[in-house]
């Protein structure tokens, strides 16, 4: 494993942020206090100030802070989106991390020397995609949506002119990221908009007189536990529903699984990734910072051409169970 | 905004054997009063070759009986094949085409295309921007709110691009790399055996507390419930929207397309219209949620006049 990967670490609050970077981030990426970002959840991101002296903290330490203006602005309410690109250009981020194609002009055309990435909402699933975003906007490095295999992703890093970033670790997202209104559908609030995935306010846990567990997600029930199960966090992608084909409800898209790549960073290093993200600015600095922890060190090892040791990640991830999804193999699928 | 109000059909969604879709289409050319039929395979690229070599014919035919014809690129592009696809279709000259992934733009760029459902086009920087590089028409993304169609048909009308709404037939809602369809009868995508064709409307996903509630269309889903703008179609029309697009599906379509234009026309109430069309023969609930501003699935029954 020879060039050395860009850790880029998740930071909800500037606890979480000074956390990661003390754990041995790279870089770490947050969003503003609105629906600029993807996590517009209450209590999370950043005020102005607050990134503002986050900057300072991460950059004294020699880490990188990347500013997420992932959302896709409404019609009509195009200045927020602007007013947070202006902040984070101003402020001195390293990089903004922008999905829509009016962000993107808005940001390559008022601040042309700040360096942008592409994000995972954007869905640029091929190099064809990728160029577009690289020659329109200047795009610098892309996040790539996570359902491509390791050797679709070689065969993509020869043929664009940017970084290539990965998710290794977090939430096992389904769909196609960016291109999904299942939350919308349920409770009227969009991701791509709202910047919320399954938004908290909207999520309820009932109990049955069976001593089961329900959970909904607005009045949808998405999922229920014996008594004594841990009930996990309904999303619509990870619920049970039945169908004609089958007997009794099954998990019609993805078990509720966590994704898990670190046995898999060299092979990913070895296609040309440069850059492994870590999902959940929703967590909390303890969970932060063990993940980025684990993770320092496992890169650490195999730089110095040592095994590392992943086995403390597994207790971290979702119910316990985790999942290489679609990057190991075309079964997935 | 005196123009007449245009009906479009777009692109069939769901695979049906290749009889079925020739006469379906046969059936759209002779009867249904729509300007505008959308062709090709948006959702799988594994379904494409079954029709291939019969669209020239059904286009001829469409557009024999004064419809125009728009080819659409696939909504997800990951593969060699979907790559070589789509690089086909930008290439073509002959046609106008309807590009529904960023994959496409860069070879379109500065020649005139449309620009499709599935694409995110959701405010009017990014429309201006793919405007000014060739886009002359746009059809939005199902989750767009009146008031966002409002100032994106404005915008539209001033760079002399139509904008379009779907009005009918179940919404898209969400794209991935794994087929859901393969998954519920334990295959993978890649050994599949097309076993999508067993629904011509999609695959409903019932809750735990037996509610319809999703349909599966292989690697998409789509809502259960069937979208239907009819009681909005003069808000439509007042907002400056331009085409108003019909997504097929297996029952009566020409029906349905005659339902639409007798509104649109004015010749026919929407609340009774709304009534005919839910005595269609299998026709699964209506929403219009997201026009509204609410969750997707509600139905919103409020007259606007």
């Amino acid at each position: 494993m020879s060039p050395r990967p860009d850790l880029v670490c998740p930071a909800g609050t500037p606890a979480a942020l000074r956390g990661a970077v003390e754990a041995g981030a790279d870089s770490v990426y947050c969003g503003l206090q609105n629906a600029t970002n993807a996590r517009n959840f209450p209590g999370l991101n950043f005020s102005v100030e607050e990134l503002r002296s986050a900057i300072a903290f991460a950059h004294q330490r020699g880490a990188k802070v990347l500013l997420a203006v992932n959302t896709f602005p409404p019609a009509g309410e195009f200045a927020l989106w602007r007013d947070a690109v202006d902040a984070g250009a101003t402020l001195g981020v390293d990089a903004i991390i922008v999905a829509d194609v009016g962000v993107a002009a808005y940001a390559a055309a008022a601040h042309p020397r700040q360096r942008l990435h592409l994000s995972v909402q954007a869905s640029a699933s091929s190099p064809e995609a990728i160029r577009y975003y690289c020659s329109e906007f200047g795009i610098r490095r892309v996040v790539l949506p996570r359902i491509l295999t390791v050797a679709e992703i070689k065969k993509i890093a020869a043929e664009i002119p940017c970084e290539i970033e990965t998710f290794i670790f977090g939430n096992h997202g389904l769909m196609l990221e960016g291109r999904c209104s299942l939350t919308n559908y349920a409770t009227g609030q969009s991701t791509n908009m709202d910047g919320v995935c399954s938004p908290a306010a909207e999520v309820r846990f009932e109990p049955g007189a069976d001593g089961t567990m329900t959970s909904r997600l607005g009045e949808v029930a998405l999922d229920r536990f014996a008594p004594g199960e841990t009930a996990g966090y309904p999303t619509i992608c990870k619920g049970r529903y039945s169908t004609a084909c089958r007997n009794g409800p099954y998990y019609a898209f993805e078990e509720p699984v966590s994704l898990n790549l670190a046995p898999m960073l060299e092979d990913l290093v070895r296609a040309g990734v440069q850059a492994f993200k870590i999902e959940g600015r929703q967590r909390s600095r303890a969970y932060v910072k063990a993940v980025v922890a684990a993770f320092r060190s496992a890169i650490d090892a195999l730089q110095a051409g040592r095994e590392p040791d992943v086995a403390s990640l597994v207790a971290l991830t979702e119910g316990q169970r985790q999942t290489e999804g679609a990057f190991k193999t075309k079964t997935w699928r | 905004m005196g123009e007449r109000i245009g009906l479009t059909l777009g692109p069939l969604l769901f695979q049906w054997p290749i009889a079925q879709k020739r006469d379906f289409y046969a059936r759209i050319a002779d009867e249904a009063p729509v300007d505008t039929v959308y062709l090709g395979e948006v959702v799988c690229s594994k379904r494409a070759p079954f029709a291939e070599p019969h669209y020239p014919a059904i286009a001829e035919r469409l557009k024999r009986a004064g419809k125009q014809v728009v080819f659409c690129s696939l909504a997800e592009v990951v593969l060699r094949r979907e790559r070589q696809m789509t690089a086909t279709l930008c290439a073509r000259t002959d046609t106008e085409i309807e590009i529904n992934d960023a994959s496409a733009l860069l070879a379109v760029a500065g020649r005139p295309h449309r620009i499709g459902q599935f694409f995110n086009l959701y405010n009017e920087e990014a429309l201006h921007h793919l405007a000014r590089h060739g886009a002359t028409h746009f059809t939005l993304p199902a989750e767009l709110p009146r008031r966002s169609v409002g100032i994106l048909a404005a915008a539209g009308r001033q760079r002399g691009a139509g904008v379009e709404v779907q009005v009918f037939g179940r919404t898209p809602l969400a794209l991935s790399a794994r087929c859901y369809h393969a998954r519920a009868h334990r295959r993978t995508k890649d050994n599949c055996q097309f076993v999508c064709e067993a629904d011509p409307d999609g695959m409903a996903l019932r809750t735990l507390e037996d509610v319809d509630w999703l349909a599966v269309n292989g690697v998409q889903t789509l809502s259960y419930a069937y979208l239907s703008l009819l009681r909005e179609i003069d808000d439509l029309k007042s907002l400056g929207v331009a085409h108003l697009r019909l997504s097929p599906h297996t029952l009566d379509m020409v029906a349905v397309a005659q339902l639409f234009r007798s509104v649109a026309d004015g010749g026919l109430d929407p609340a009774e219209a709304e009534q005919r069309l839910i005595a269609m023969v299998d026709i699964p609930p209506l929403a219009n949620g997201f026009w509204h501003g609410r969750p997707g699935h509600a139905m919103v029954r409020t007259d606007r006049a």
